[in-house]
């Protein structure tokens, strides 16, 4: 991966990585899909992906309320709050 | 117990000792037995990997992200162990986001191994696996998303069981990849993790994974004999690349088993060497999908002089998460990004059912698989971690089994250098009562479960 690969999966994953990070992934990430690139040797025509342990269906449960967790303590492990409301920078100027 | 845990913090086990909510519960014990009460589990402390949530006690995961989380709810696992009448006395350290297989990427540090201060004590569950074979709790919980309950139980010499995928809730345990971990127990023996999983198991509606299955009686399950059982040798996880001081410990034992009228069969497994570089494509690309919820907003770290919205993301996870944590969102955010999503991520779920096939194949001519739990014993601190393809190596024999879904087990099987040796038995969906008795029989007539480590 090169630096502006880097840059780029960087800003998708929204992670905010120094110089020094980016260099160091760069040379780290390459290793780990040279490990990866592996798999390419492997014939997988027709072969169906399994996506689960378990691929039965998923078990939907009754549309009724359950109890859950009081706003009052859900809010109090949140960085800043504002009136029972999740507070962050502003979004529209 | 609390004294004990706090004179040996020298092996950083433990990233928070819970001691008034030990002493509360273990009050609450014994007023249950003197009113009468005898459950086998009342009263015995335990301690919780780090990931598990605690109402009220500080759940940190291991990372700076987390490091004053107090989560407002018990994970299902906890609230059932409670339930069946443990002590809850400390949560133990672990790898950040159970990322790891050294417990070296710990935001508190390293854990050390009881049996040697310089080596590692295995990962992610390593602070719950030193604890145990330190003899500091009888039992600990952990999870298991690539070995990390086996490789540490192995490293550490105690025995720990990887439970069939939807065989525990995952409910309040904190995820890193959804369709692969697993919570489990870790304890010095395969009967007391019988207790445990007793415990632990059983249908969930708050996951939506559970399984709707019975519970078998996995502690009535311990007594059966092997005569006749059919262990197969995987001949892959006999091969090159494995220390032969290793490979003559789990032969040793493997007589053991024929003594017990066990009958050894050759059996392979031809795609369990794709499963490392499989894994590393599936764990990281469900790990960026799980981790990004740590945005900074709703509980959690949050950094400090941002200009604006994505700013403060961007700071807060590039802060927030460690080294390693921060590769495998790379990683698999790039798996999944436009324009790779087929060449990595379908092609490793299609190598995934490969590998499960060929388990599946294997025991048509076996009850159980038996091997080496982890190629090497215990490694010296600082040595791996700067090479994460090395580590991820490190892995080999126990990453297939989750890719698959199945249960599987390591135990003491002997020393090299005087550092544990692990066994790993691995067996059909569903299993786990097999492996427990088949494991219990082994520890009935071996005392490698038995030895301590100097000092403790």
């Amino acid at each position: 991966m090169n630096a502006e690969e880097i840059e780029k999966v960087a800003h998708l994953a929204r992670l905010g990585l120094s110089e020094q990070e980016r260099k160091a992934y760069a040379a780290e990430l390459s290793r780990i899909l040279g490990l990866v690139s592996q798999m390419n040797a492997v014939a997988t025509e027709g072969v169906e992906p399994m996506t689960h342990p378990d691929e039965a269906a998923l078990r939907l449960r009754a549309d009724v309320a359950i109890p859950g967790v009081s706003r009052e303590r859900l809010l109090a492990g949140a960085p800043q709050t504002e009136r029972g409301l999740y507070l962050v920078p502003k979004v529209l100027e | 117990m609390v004294g004990r845990i706090k004179a040996n913090g020298a092996l950083n086990a433990f990233i928070t000792v819970a001691e008034d909510l030990a002493l509360e519960q273990a009050k609450a014990a014994d007023e249950a037995r003197a009113a009468g009460a005898a459950r086998p589990l009342l009263g015995v402390p335990i301690a919780h990997k780090d990931i598990f949530c605690t109402a009220g006690v500080r759940t940190t995961c291991a990372s700076r992200m987390l490091a004053d989380f107090v989560p407002p709810y018990d994970a299902t696992v906890v609230e059932k162990m409670r339930a069946a009448g443990c002590v809850t006395v400390a949560k133990t350290n672990m790898d950040e986001f159970a990322m790891g297989s050294s417990n070296e990427t710990s935001y508190f540090g390293a854990v050390r191994n009881p049996w040697n201060q310089d080596r590692v004590p295995g990962g992610s569950s390593g602070g719950s696996a030193a604890a145990v074979a330190a003899r500091l709790v009888p039992g600990a919980t952990g999870t298991d998303t690539g070995g990390s309950i086996r490789q540490p139980a192995a490293l550490c010499g105690v025995t720990g069981l990887k439970p069939s995928y939807g065989r525990v809730s995952r409910f309040g345990l904190i995820a890193f990849a959804s369709s692969l971990d697993q919570a489990g127990p870790m304890a010095q023996t395969a009967e007391d993790c019988a207790h445990l999983l007793a415990a632990m198991a059983g249908f969930d509606d708050r996951d939506a994974t559970s399984l709707d299955v019975a519970v078998p009686d996995f502690v009535a399950g311990l007594r059966g004999d092997l005569k006749g059982l059919r262990i197969g040798i995987v001949k892959e996880h006999f091969a090159e690349g494995v220390e032969p001081r290793v490979l003559a410990v789990l032969r040793d034992a493997l007589r053991e088993y024929e003594g017990l009228g066990a009958r050894l069969v050759d059996v392979s497994l031809p795609n369990s060497g794709h499963a490392v570089p499989c894994y590393y494509v599936l764990a990281p690309a469900e790990a960026s999908s799980n981790l990004a919820r740590y945005d900074g907003v709703r509980y959690g770290y949050r950094a400090e002089g941002y200009r604006d919205l994505e700013d403060m993301y961007k700071k807060t996870r590039g802060e927030g998460f460690g080294p390693e944590v921060k590769r495998r969102i790379m990683i698999g955010t790039y798996a999944l990004s436009a324009g790779y999503y087929d060449a990595y991520y379908v092609k490793a779920l299609k190598l995934r059912r490969l590998i499960a096939d060929d388990f599946t194949r294997a025991f048509e001519h076996c009850d159980v698989l038996a091997g080496p739990t982890s190629p090497s014993p215990a490694f010296a601190l600082g040595v791996k971690n700067t090479n994460p393809v090395s580590m991820y190596l490190n892995d080999i024999f126990t990453i297939p089994i989750n890719l698959a879904g199945l249960p599987a087990l390591s135990l003491p099987a002997g020393f090299v250098d005087g550092l544990p040796i692990g066994m790993q038995l691995i067996g059909r969906y569903l299993d786990e009562g097999r492996l427990l008795n088949v494991a219990h029989k082994f520890q009935e007539v071996t005392d490698w479960h038995a030895r301590v480590p100097a000092g403790f």
